[in-house]
C-alpha cells in the first residue's frame, strides 16, 4: 500500500523529532552523505539518510519499526560530516526513546533488549554489573552460554566480579533517570 | 515598456506582425503588417468607457481562460499602449452588425471600425529577435488525464490565480467548483525531460517558480499544503539554492523524488500517485489542485519565422547561436540578434542580460562605417558565369544575386552575407564561384607541394 501524505500530519513527526531531539529534519538535503560514511550501514534495514526522509514524510512506523535505529553505533560519523550540521546520531536516539516509549516492536530486539538491561542495571546500581548485565541478557535472549569461554579469564584479570558492583548512592542517577522520562513524557504529551 | 513607448528614439509598433524581412545586414527592407486596431490611439484617452459598455464577454486569453473579457478590451492591466483593441471575431459589430455601443460613449470619438490593416515598409540595420516561447500542451499524458480534470491546471493558469488584478481575485481556487484548495500537488517536467512524449531538454524556469510558487501559496492559504514532486532540483542561479530551501523550510513545502505516475478523481478529489525514491516509498496524495509545470517549447511560428529571416533552427525550432560560447546572442546570419526564450528556455535575469548584449552587439554594428568581415568568402568570376544560377539555389544564406553585366545575368555574391561555405564553389559548372583562398588552383598547388622534387628554401 502507498503511504498517504496529508495536509493534516505532514508535519507532525518532524515536530516531534524536532522537540525530542532539537534537530531540525527539514533542513536534511537528502544528501546521503551521512549514509555513504556509516560503517554500520550495510546491516542496516533502512539507510541512515531513508530514516531521515520517513521522519520529512511523517512514515513513523517506518521510521520507528527499522532495525537501523537500533543498528546505529552512535559514532557520530554522520552528524560530523552532516553539511547542514543536523546530529543524526541524536535523532536516532530520540527515535528509540519514542520506539520504546511507545512499544513499537524493535527492528532488532536483541539490541533494545540489551539497552534495556544496560540501563537497569545503571538504575539500580548507579554502575553497570557487569556479570548481572551478562547474564540477564543472556537468559533474555536464550543463549545461556555465549561467549561463557570468556569468562574464567576475565575473572582471573578481575574483570568481573561476582558480587553487584554498586556506588555509595545510586539516587542521583535515578534522578536523571526520572527527570528523563518526564521530559519525553512531556514532549509526548504537546 | 511604458518606458519604452515614450522614448523618443524608440518606435513601439504593438498589435503588429512582421510579415517580410528582406535584405541584409545594415540594408534589411522589412515589412510590417499593423493590424487594425478599430480604434484611434491618437484619439483615445484610455478612460475605458468602452469596455465597461460592451455586451459582449468572451474568455480571457490572458487569464487562461479562467476570466473573461470583453470584445473590445486591454489585453492586460500593464499593457502599453493603454489603449483598447476590438476583437473582429467575437465583436456584434463585426459579427451582427449590430450594437456599436462602444462608439456612441466614446468620449474622443476614437472607435473606428472602418479602420484598415496597415503595410508599413522599414529599413534597418539590425533586427534582435525577442519572440519568446509557447508551453508544452500536456494533454498527450493521458496518465495526468489528458486534460479531463478541470482541477489539473498549468503553472501559468496558478499564476494568474496568486495574481491579486487577476480573474479570481487572487483566490487559490479549485476551477471546478470553486471551492478553496488546501491540498495542492506541484508536478514537475511535464514535457520535459521526457524523450517518449515531451522534449528531451530541461526547460530551466519550471524549478524556481514552483518554489516561488508554493511560498505564494502558503501566504496566501495558510493552513495549505504544497507538494513538489520532482526529479532533480535545479537552481543553478545566484541565490536559488536558498530560495528553494526557502520555500521548503519556511513555507513546509514538501518534496518529494520521483515523476508523478499517474492523475485519476476519486470524488471530488484528484488521486496523486507518485513514489519517494529517497525513502524508496510508493506515496499518494489526495490533492484539491494539480498543478503541472509544462515544457518551454518554442513558438508555434518559429520555424517560419526563422525562413523569413533566413537564419537557423534547431530540431525543436529554437534559434541557433553562431557560437554556444562566444557568440550567444548572435544567429549565423549577421545583422540578427537573439535574446530571451526564444533561443533557449530562459528565465528572467538571463533574457535580461542577453537583451543587453543583444542591443549592444546591434549597436556595434552601426559604430563604424565600414563592416568588417572574414576574408575567406565566395566571388564569381563573372566573364566565366554562365548565368544557370544553380549557386543561388544552394547558398544557405541567401547571398547569392543576379546582375547584368554587359548585357547578360550573371551571379554576385553579397559579401556581407556570405559565409564561406562553399556550397556555390563545390556546384559551379563553369567554375566560375571560387571561395577567396581557397581556388582549384590554390588546392592543387597545397596536394602538390609535397612531391615537388626541388627543394624549396623556407626564408
Amino acid at each position: 500500500m502507498p503511504e498517504i501524505l496529508n495536509r493534516e500530519d505532514i508535519h507532525t513527526f518532524k515536530d516531534l523529532v524536532l522537540s525530542l531531539s532539537g534537530q531540525d529534519v527539514s533542513r536534511c538535503i537528502q544528501c546521503g552523505k551521512c549514509s555513504s560514511g556509516c560503517p554500520i550501514a550495510y546491516e542496516m534495514e533502512h539507510l541512515p539518510n531513508q530514516i531521515l526522509r520517513f521522519i520529512q514524510l511523517n512514515m513513523q512506523h517506518k521510521a520507528l519499526s527499522s532495525n537501523t535505529i537500533w543498528l546505529c553505533a552512535v559514532c557520530e560519523t554522520c552528524t560530523v560530516r552532516c553539511p547542514e550540521s543536523i546530529d543524526i546520531a541524536g535523532i536516532m536516539d530520540a527515535l528509540r526513546k519514542l520506539c520504546r516509549e511507545r512499544k513499537v516492536k524493535p527492528g532488532d530486539p536483541k539490541i533494545a533488549k540489551f539497552n534495556e538491561i544496560f540501563l537497569d542495571s545503571i538504575k539500580k546500581n548507579g554502575r553497570v554489573y557487569e556479570l548481572g548485565l551478562v547474564m540477564k541478557y543472556n537468559m533474555a535472549t536464550a543463549q545461556p552460554f555465549k561467549d561463557a569461554t570468556l569468562g574464567p579469564a576475565m575473572f582471573g584479570k578481575g574483570k568481573l566480579r561476582i558480587p553487584p558492583d554498586k556506588v555509595k548512592d545510586p539516587s542521583p542517577v535515578r534522578a536523571s533517570f526520572n527527570k528523563a522520562k518526564t521530559f519525553i513524557v512531556s514532549v509526548l504529551k504537546d | 515598456m511604458t518606458e519604452s513607448s515614450q522614448d523618443d528614439n524608440i518606435e513601439l509598433l504593438t498589435y503588429s506582425e512582421v510579415e517580410n524581412v528582406e535584405g541584409f545586414i545594415g540594408n534589411f527592407d522589412v515589412t510590417i503588417r499593423k493590424k487594425a486596431r478599430s480604434v484611434d490611439m491618437s484619439k483615445c484617452t484610455g478612460c475605458g468607457e468602452c469596455i465597461q459598455k460592451c455586451p459582449t464577454k468572451v474568455l480571457s486569453e490572458f487569464d487562461m481562460e479562467l476570466g473573461k473579457r470583453k470584445a473590445i478590451y486591454i489585453p492586460f492591466a500593464q499593457a502599453v499602449p493603454n489603449v483598447p483593441v476590438i476583437d473582429r471575431d467575437h465583436c456584434l459589430k463585426f459579427t451582427k452588425n449590430k450594437c456599436g455601443v462602444c462608439q456612441k460613449v466614446c468620449p474622443a470619438d476614437a472607435i473606428d471600425y472602418e479602420q484598415k490593416d496597415e503595410l508599413i515598409e522599414l529599413k534597418v540595420g539590425a533586427i534582435i529577435l525577442a519572440t519568446g516561447f509557447s508551453l508544452f500542451d500536456w494533454t498527450v499524458y493521458e496518465e495526468y488525464g489528458g486534460g479531463r480534470y478541470k482541477d489539473v491546471i498549468t503553472g501559468l493558469h496558478l499564476e494568474r490565480m496568486l495574481d491579486t488584478s487577476g480573474p479570481t481575485g487572487g483566490k487559490l481556487i479549485r476551477p471546478s467548483d470553486g471551492r478553496e484548495a488546501k491540498q495542492i500537488v506541484f508536478v514537475q517536467c511535464v514535457g520535459s525531460r521526457d524523450e517518449a512524449k515531451g522534449m528531451p531538454y530541461c526547460s530551466r524556469i519550471c524549478c524556481m517558480y514552483t518554489a516561488k510558487q508554493t511560498i505564494l501559496v502558503k501566504d496566501h492559504i495558510p493552513d495549505s499544503q504544497s507538494y513538489v514532486f520532482y526529479i532533480d532540483i535545479r537552481a543553478a542561479g545566484k541565490n536559488y539554492e536558498e530560495f528553494v530551501k526557502r520555500a521548503q523550510r519556511d513555507s513546509g513545502t514538501v518534496y518529494i523524488r520521483g515523476r508523478v505516475s499517474k492523475i485519476y478523481d476519486r470524488g471530488d478529489k484528484l488521486i496523486v500517485q507518485g513514489s519517494d525514491t529517497l525513502s524508496g516509498e510508493r506515496v499518494e496524495v489526495e490533492a484539491d489542485l494539480v498543478v503541472l509545470a509544462t515544457a518551454v517549447v518554442p513558438n508555434p511560428d518559429a520555424i517560419q519565422l526563422a525562413q523569413m529571416l533566413n537564419i537557423p533552427y534547431d530540431q525543436y525550432g529554437f534559434y541557433t547561436e553562431a557560437h554556444p560560447k562566444l557568440q550567444p546572442v548572435e544567429s549565423v546570419t549577421q545583422g540578427i540578434f537573439l535574446t530571451g526564450s526564444c533561443q533557449f528556455p530562459k528565465d528572467i535575469p538571463d533574457s535580461v542580460a542577453t537583451t543587453g548584449a543583444a542591443a549592444v552587439r546591434a549597436c556595434a554594428v552601426f559604430a563604424h562605417d565600414e563592416l568588417t568581415i572574414e576574408p575567406k568568402i565566395a566571388w564569381v568570376d563573372q566573364e566565366k558565369c554562365s548565368g544557370c544560377f544553380n549557386c543561388m539555389e544552394v547558398c544557405p544564406f541567401d547571398a547569392i544575386i543576379s546582375e547584368e553585366v554587359n548585357g547578360k545575368l550573371v551571379a554576385r555574391v553579397r559579401e556581407s552575407i556570405c559565409h564561406g561555405c562553399g556550397n556555390c564553389a563545390a556546384t559551379c559548372r563553369t567554375k566560375a564561384v571560387n571561395v577567396k583562398g581557397f581556388s582549384d588552383e590554390q588546392i592543387y598547388a597545397q596536394i602538390e607541394a609535397p612531391f615537388l622534387e626541388e627543394e624549396v628554401e623556407v626564408a
